[in-house]
């Protein structure tokens, strides 16, 4: 017997007796009794239903407190100001890594679009080689993922550490020299990149000398979860910290492994590439994001979530089959066909976290949906979550092989790419800075209009990106398949649909800036001063708590 | 879940699981190093100063190196050559099987467009020989001199597409990637190419 089948068959005897043993273990252990209560760990005493948007003037809070419910709450004050401490204690850190994540957005966003303009306009910007389009594409692809997404990620995850486990953050100038070293990685890295040191690999283009920066930076800011870790002061460890501690524990994995040099060659290569490169997706981003919107959305809505056993759930299952669906990226190639088949497999079962996940955050935010008429940042973390339902189950369809034969090799796929890391994770990033920010500066937003004029440029502009760039890759591999057209045909008809997607890719990158400048006018403290949200801080600092 | 420690050693374990599973398993399968077909050479040092140049430039974001199977897609109609298997990758540090078709499959650009001449001159200005062609153009990889030496390679350019003055000769390493290109014929037999059409024929011979 073909000895991959045998271990195959042997493997999933030994799994199914295993898994049948957890299950008794956990039944017997209570595991999945974790009652509804322990949702309720990151509300304060008796602040359940209590609505809060920082990003908010105090009117407009009050109007969207108005919508909820009517009722009195007494929020236990003790607890409130604890509160406060908790978000000075995770201050310089958290600035720290947010900050240089905006600064990555907007490069990532210029590279972005220069990408996108050279794909109808051959002859822009030609005559560079640093600005040849096989470079800027590695340079925003690594650009956005780990300047901005991942940075933008450890931000809010240190910011949401001490609140999780309500002790103030322990060693966070480790976190802010993690920044350092990791913002050196990123500078050195995008350099190589568009100098011409390319590792070739995809997501692993950063020369594997420069990847020890990014290793330190992230070891440094991973020291404070640890640290605060041991010292908390709650039983029960609420869902946005499991996805915490296994994005710590996955992403070291992965990275190293992935730059690990001249461990592979030619296929055995390919298929660890796609392992790393899907599994930076599901086991980095895709944690990283979910932690925070099973924060946020539960606190802006002042209700927990739906149902905390679900939870429980999704999280192992999404750890269980997104670690193995990244072959699906080989799917037609010359590796071994049971490899592809496993990975579809797995990609179809990630329906189960994927409506797990779902169902809490949509039914969550259900029955409050007006509340997202008054608050921009709930409104950025509830579509962010949409758009994770979507991308997730668009993603299960494209594994399968009659759908994969059409979209792979076009720009379907790059479509369907950032309809999970904008659509989903950036979307929930720039909710949860929105949120972040005022209650680290005890400082409002200066301009309530740039939060909403930058939700509906990237909004419109993401649509104008997604929806023509899916029909036009999905029309080029239609023709692609069709013998009786030409090649240069399927290159011809995807023009327009590259123009309207440089049209949105505009938008976005003005919304980003937009809300960059925004960002540092809250950073540098100008802009005028206003009543608000913040006004919590202040109200408890002149003693006038309630 | 109160334990740190059980979601730590339980993520670290299922994703050990994984990758046993999805990246050792294969390589201990295929082990391509050892199983090198006879008819494939190693690049040529120049080959692989040009592969370099190929991953400078970025061409595998747009350029796929691994044709499909006839079943799947029509790739070898379109003369991009039999379904590639894992063997003919045995020498390829990195991998460049690619995945975007932008342009064209790549693996046998060398048998398909075996002329120096028509690499140079596309990849001084593609639209000087696909005229809807959106592939960059990598003109900095050419200098243009007014005396052509001897060991000069000119780069024979439609009239339209000449510069005003002067003679455009290729760089080393224009040279180099035109060779890796030439390099990349994957074209010999192989019997490791699954027959799908054969195992279904044996199926209805079984009484």
């Amino acid at each position: 017997m073909n000895p991959a089948l045998a271990f195959l068959l042997a493997m999933t005897f030994l799994i199914s007796i295993g898994g049948l043993f957890l299950l008794i273990w956990a039944l017997a252990n209570d595991q999945f009794a974790t009652a509804q209560s322990a949702a309720r760990t990151i509300f304060a005493e008796g602040e359940e239903g209590v609505v809060e948007d920082p990003a908010l003037s105090s009117d407009a809070r009050q109007a969207m407190q108005a919508q909820r419910d009517a009722g009195q709450h007494q929020p236990d004050t003790d607890e409130l100001e604890f509160r406060i401490e908790a978000d000075r204690s995770s201050r310089v850190p958290v600035l720290a890594w947010t900050a240089s994540s905006v600064l990555w957005l907007l490069l990532g966003s210029l590279f972005g679009l220069l990408a996108s303009l050279k794909l109808h306009l051959p002859e822009l910007l030609a005559n560079e080689a640093v600005l040849t389009f096989g470079r800027v594409r590695p340079a925003h692809l690594n650009v956005v993922a780990y300047g901005w997404a991942s940075m933008a990620g450890v931000g809010v995850g240190l910011w949401l550490i001490p609140r999780l486990f309500k002790e103030a953050l322990v060693g966070g100038v480790y976190a802010t020299a993690g920044a350092v070293f990791w913002n050196l990685g990123m500078v050195a890295g995008t350099v190589a990149i568009l100098a011409g040191h390319s590792d070739g690999l995809e997501w692993l283009e950063f020369p594997w000398q420069i990847d020890i920066l990014l290793v330190l930076g992230g070891a440094l800011a991973a020291v404070p979860l640890l640290l605060t870790l041991l010292k908390r002061r709650v039983h029960h460890l609420y869902v946005s910290s499991w996805y915490l501690v296994a994005a710590l524990v996955w992403f070291p994995m992965l990275f190293i492994t992935g730059n690990i040099p001249g461990l592979f060659s030619g296929v055995e290569q390919a298929a660890m590439n796609w392992w790393f490169a899907h599994n930076v997706l599901g086991l980095w981003m895709t944690p990283l994001g979910l932690a925070a919107a099973y924060y946020f959305i539960p606190k802006i809505v002042g209700a927990p979530v739906y149902s905390y056993s679900l939870s429980l759930l999704g999280f192992w299952a999404l750890a269980l089959f997104y670690s193995q669906v990244g072959m699906h990226h080989l799917i037609g190639g010359p590796v071994p066909t049971w490899l592809v088949t496993l990975s579809i497999v797995q990609s179809v079962m990630m329906f189960i976290p994927v409506l797990a996940v779902a169902i809490n955050h949509h039914m969550t935010v259900a029955g409050h949906f007006r509340l997202l008429l008054y608050s921009p940042t709930l409104r950025f973390v509830t579509l962010g979550a949409m758009m994770y339902t979507f991308a997730s189950v668009q993603g299960s369809l494209e594994a399968l092989r009659s759908v994969n034969v059409v979209t792979h090799f076009t720009h379907y796929t790059v479509a369907h790419a950032h309809m999970g890391v904008y659509g989903f994770l950036s979307f929930i990033l720039f909710g949860s800075i929105y949120f972040v920010m005022p209650r680290l500066m005890g400082w409002e937003w200066p301009y309530a209009w740039a939060i909403s004029a930058h939700f509906w440029l990237v909004f419109i502009g993401f649509g104008i990106y997604f929806w023509p760039l899916s029909v036009g890759g999905w029309l080029q591999g239609l023709a692609m398949l069709d013998p009786a057209r030409s090649f240069m045909e399927s290159v011809t008809l995807t023009l327009p649909y590259l123009e309207a997607r440089s049209v949105g890719g505009t938008l976005m990158t003005l919304g980003h800036l937009i809300f960059a400048t925004h960002f540092f006018i809250a950073l540098l403290r100008q802009g005028p001063e206003r009543q608000g949200p913040s006004l919590l801080w202040r109200r408890l600092q002149s003693g006038e708590a309630t | 879940m109160t334990r740190v420690l059980g979601i730590a050693a339980g993520s670290a374990l299922i994703l050990l699981f994984a990758t046993l599973l999805i990246v050792v398993m294969p390589a201990v399968q295929l082990q391509s190093s050892r199983n090198v077909p006879e008819a494939l050479e190693p690049y040529s040092p120049a080959a692989e100063r040009g592969r370099e140049v190929y991953i400078s430039m970025g061409c595998q974001y747009c350029h796929s190196q691994q044709p499909r199977d006839p079943g799947l897609a029509p790739d070898g109609q379109r003369g991009w050559g039999r379904p590639s298997v894992p063997p003919d990758y045995a020498y390829d540090q990195p991998h460049l099987l690619g995945t975007m078709r932008t342009g064209p499959d790549l693996l046998n650009i060398g048998a398909r467009q075996p002329s120096v001449d028509w690499h140079l001159t596309h990849l001084y200005n593609p639209r000087a020989l696909i005229p809807d062609s959106t592939m960059p153009a990598f003109r900095f990889l050419f200098e243009t001199t007014d005396v052509v030496l001897n060991q000069d390679r000119e780069v024979n350019l439609p009239p339209d597409f000449r510069p005003e003055a002067g003679h455009v000769i290729a760089t080393q390493d224009a040279m180099d990637l035109v060779q890796y290109l030439l390099e990349l014929d994957r074209t010999y037999e192989t019997e490791a190419i699954p027959q799908a059409s054969a195992e279904g024929a044996d199926a209805e011979k079984a009484p």
